[in-house]
């Protein structure tokens, strides 16, 4: 293992540490689909993956906006309230509607969501009020919002429309629709954040604040657009949810914001901004779904199962933690011998 | 070399900027030329950081204007200066740790291609050709936080030549380079010459503003004292204009008894920061600790106090060795460091005096986990009493002090704790001139009390006036000590700048 270390480079080392995420997640998702494929015999059914799969597909469509919004260093804990709200909205226009067409309701969907999100952004960066907690009051306000709109009544599956329904129920080529429409915002997402400037941006912003400033980056039009599409996207899950779970009410994705942060964090988004891929987070948003799925069949009480999301979370955190320090300490005194090698051949 | 006909880039007209009625620059007029290079000399709180803010955008002047190709210009934010072409390399580079190298280079101006997509294949020729031209060993595929300061430096230089930067300022950019990394720097100094940049050089090294500097500005408490040719002045006459004055008497130092030596230093090492620090400390001094900022000063208090670890060397106080593992074991040996900021932030303003002073022996005070309050207020009446402070009562709230009273029930609060040994960290940095002599007054009296004081300072003076020792630091290393009689402005500078033999 250190003979191994000792004959990378510095930069090699690096490199290899960031890539390491990604691995380890897939790595921990073979262990996983091992251990429950021997221990539970319908986990392998394809009834059963295309339920991780239904499960998995809102929650990745909410994390990848997530996502923007921790690499600029911030946080979006109302996304669960605008899902909620969005998904109320979605089927309430449907039940007024019912002839409305589905992409039509979608688009008034994610424009309610781009909505909130907007304002949440407003709040983050030019209000200068900490995104935790402007989150967490709009979380507050949104879901009231949402109770204050369904006034205790719900709707339920035979009032919404077949072909909005048929979102969750229809499965092309043996995947839901759901989770097509999901890996098309995965794809996007992961290009966009791979591809497009102001995207790029996000991770210099999480990165160095001020260095983002000294640069001429706009940070604070930056930070506004990663909460928006993060209000987009989950506007665009509510939508979603709503046809996945047709009874909907005031409750409906309550606590939502935990499974999503949980997805994101597992799959690597460093809370303290600057790292993080789509492609992470979507392997974090699988892994726990599995994980879920796979103690359901084996029948582990509730306790367990949030005994071990929470538990997955600090393994993963620590990690990063661990891994970041060693590297750190690695490099330096890469760089002292580097330096003194130097210094020795200067003076020679 | 550049001919003294170049025209002026930027000229500063008449430029003035306060803070709370302390002149941080005033009435600053000169001309930075292009294809020159430009040193900016003074000693600490001459105004040089004041006006490479200014320049940069981050702060805007109260008074006075700027021109820029002769058209005056606003440089209201740090995007303006960017597209005015100033750019500015700071102390500690301001790069992106988890992007690639390629990335850095470009952060906020990506090439695009035909989809208005980032082009990546663009970005690292674009990138790859910078480096080279600038000799750089690292590639643009580097993730940022595997490079030392050197290559974070170079990735900087490459920052600015591949924004087109008509003026780049480097501030202290051989601070923690090595002889041969210092070489490769001014040999990409005088490249970006050739190229027509104005450089705009910071450093307190003399030599090295001799070895490449074709023109010098000298600023001190301020003001503008004069800008020549490099040619034209001599290392000593330098340091005369940076100095200029003779030392005032704001400092009054009291007498106090020098007893035993209560702290000794062997061979302390932090690798890469700073080695082989042995000194000693006695009772009832004060040793000024001076050096340039990044000399290594801070450092080796936070390392005696426990904050870092130090990866060699021994220390002892009162004679038995003294492991620093954490600051509650130094606190537990009678050691207390004040951080600079700590003297700012280290006080509850809503809370008491009274309460403030207690808050790090509340145990003590609470026989039962009960607060006694009355000897809160005693103890803080004490050293109210102590320490002078002028307040109506043990029960004022902090807030309604003045600064230098604040200043002292911080300095309050830490000596509830006991300690025999005091780090004081840049004690009256950002203070006013007639709370600096309140708070000299107040540290002085500690020492006649038998306290040890250790007092970091970037202020020459205030070493001066203060010190029965300088020390003196240099890039990590102890390069002078000199007594309260030998201690001069110019010895201690020669020695922090490494000019001379004096080392």
């Amino acid at each position: 293992m250190n003979g191994v270390v000792r004959r990378l480079t510095p930069q090699k080392l690096a490199a290899a540490a960031f890539r390491l995420r990604e691995i380890g997640i897939a790595a921990a998702l073979g262990i996983s689909v091992l251990f429950f494929a021997i221990r539970a015999p319908d986990f392998l059914s394809v009834s059963n993956w295309q339920g991780i799969a239904q499960n998995v597909a809102i929650v990745a469509v909410v994390a990848v906006g997530e996502t923007m919004v921790i690499l600029t260093r911030n946080i979006d804990l109302s996304v669960g309230s605008i899902v909620g709200l969005s998904a109320y909205l979605s089927a309430a226009t449907f039940v007024h509607h019912h002839a409305a067409p589905v992409p039509v309701v979608a688009l008034i969907a994610i424009a309610i969501g781009l909505g909130l999100g907007f304002v949440n952004g407003v709040l983050v960066a030019v209000a200068r009020v900490p995104a935790i907690i402007a989150t967490l009051a709009t979380l507050g306000i949104y879901r009231g919002i949402d109770d204050e709109i369904t006034g205790g009544k719900n709707i339920t599956a035979y009032q919404l429309p077949d072909s909005f329904l048929k979102l969750a129920s229809e499965k092309p080529a043996g995947l839901p629709a759901l989770a097509w429409i999901a890996i098309g915002v995965c794809l996007v997402g992961a290009v966009t954040l791979r591809w497009a400037p102001w995207a790029r941006d996000f991770y210099a912003i999480g990165s160095n604040p001020d260095a983002a400033r000294f640069a001429g980056i706009l940070v604070r039009r930056r930070v506004i657009t990663a909460f928006a599409i993060s209000g987009a996207l989950a506007g665009l899950g509510g939508f979603l949810f709503a046809a996945r779970f047709p009874t909907v009410d005031a409750v409906a994705a309550k606590n939502f914001e935990l499974d999503v942060i949980t997805a994101a964090v597992i799959g690597g988004v460093n809370v303290f901004g600057g790292v993080g891929t789509v492609l992470g987070v979507a392997l974090g948003a699988v892994l726990v779904a599995t994980i879920q799925d796979g103690f359901i069949l084996l029948r582990i009480s509730e306790f367990w199962r949030l005994f071990f999301n929470g538990f997955a979370i600090v393994v993963a955190v620590t990690i990063d933690a661990l891994v970041t320090r060693r590297l750190q300490d690695a490099l330096r005194r890469r760089r002292a011998e580097v330096r003194a090698a130097r210094h020795r051949e200067a003076q020679a | 070399m550049s001919e003294p006909l170049q025209p002026p880039v930027v000229e500063l007209q008449r430029v003035s900027k306060s803070y709370g009625g302390v002149h941080a620059v005033a009435d600053v007029s000169f001309a930075i030329r292009s294809s020159t290079v430009h040193a900016l000399v003074g000693e600490n709180g001459a105004g040089k950081s004041t006006l490479v803010k200014i320049l940069t955008g981050v702060i805007q002047p109260d008074d006075g204007q700027i021109l820029i190709d002769d058209t005056p210009q606003r440089i209201g934010d740090p995007q303006i200066a960017h597209r005015l072409g100033i750019v500015a390399m700071y102390q500690e580079p301001t790069v992106f740790q988890d992007l690639s190298v390629a990335e850095n280079v470009f952060a906020g101006r990506h090439p695009r291609n035909d989809l208005h997509a980032v082009d990546w294949s663009s970005m690292r020729s674009e990138a790859r050709r910078v480096l080279l031209e600038l000799g750089a060993e690292f590639g643009p595929d580097t993730p940022v936080r595997g490079l030392g300061v050197a290559d974070r430096q170079l990735l900087e230089i490459a920052k600015a030549l591949s924004s087109s930067a008509r003026v780049l300022i480097m501030d202290e950019p051989t601070a923690a380079l090595s002889p041969h990394e210092v070489e490769n720097l001014f040999a990409t100094v005088g490249r970006l010459r050739e190229r027509g940049v104005a450089v705009i050089y910071i450093s307190h090294r003399l030599e090295e503003v001799g070895a490449i500097a074709d023109v010098v500005t000298v600023l001190r408490d301020g003001r503008h004292i004069a800008t020549r040719p490099a040619a034209e002045l001599p290392d000593g006459e330098i340091i005369r204009l940076m100095v200029g004055r003779s030392l005032d008497d704001l400092f009054p130092k009291e007498e106090a008894e020098i007893g035993d030596v209560v702290l000794k230093a062997e061979g302390l090492m932090r690798r890469g920061v700073f080695s082989n620090i042995s000194f000693e400390l006695r009772r009832g001094e004060i040793v000024g600790l001076a050096g340039f900022v990044g000399s290594g000063r801070t450092e080796i208090a936070r390392s005696i106090f426990g904050i870092d670890p130090l990866d060699a060397g021994s220390l002892s106080i009162e004679g038995r060795p003294f492991k620093p593992r954490s600051p509650r074991a130094a606190l537990a040996r009678g050691l207390a460091y004040l951080p600079e900021d700590r003297l700012h932030q280290g006080l509850v303003q809503l809370m008491s005096v009274a309460q403030n002073v207690s808050m790090a022996v509340l145990p003590e005070l609470t026989p039962g986990a009960i607060l006694r309050p009355r000897r809160e207020r005693a103890l803080a009446r004490r050293f109210m009493e102590r320490l002078r402070i002028k307040t109506t009562s043990a029960a004022q709230t902090v807030r309604s002090l003045s600064g230098g009273n604040q200043q002292k029930v911080v300095l309050a609060k830490w000596l509830a704790a006991e300690p025999r040994i005091l780090i004081l960290d840049e004690p009256t940095h950002g203070v006013d001139v007639g709370t600096k002599a309140d708070v000299h007054q107040t540290i002085s009296h500690l020492a006649t009390e038998g306290l040890t004081i250790l007092l970091i300072s970037s202020e020459l003076p205030e070493i001066l006036g203060m010190s029965d020792r300088v020390l003196v630091m240099r890039e990590g290393r102890l390069v002078g000590e000199f007594a309260r009689s030998e201690a001069t402005q110019e010895r201690v500078i020669e020695a922090a700048a490494g000019v001379g033999a004096a080392a």
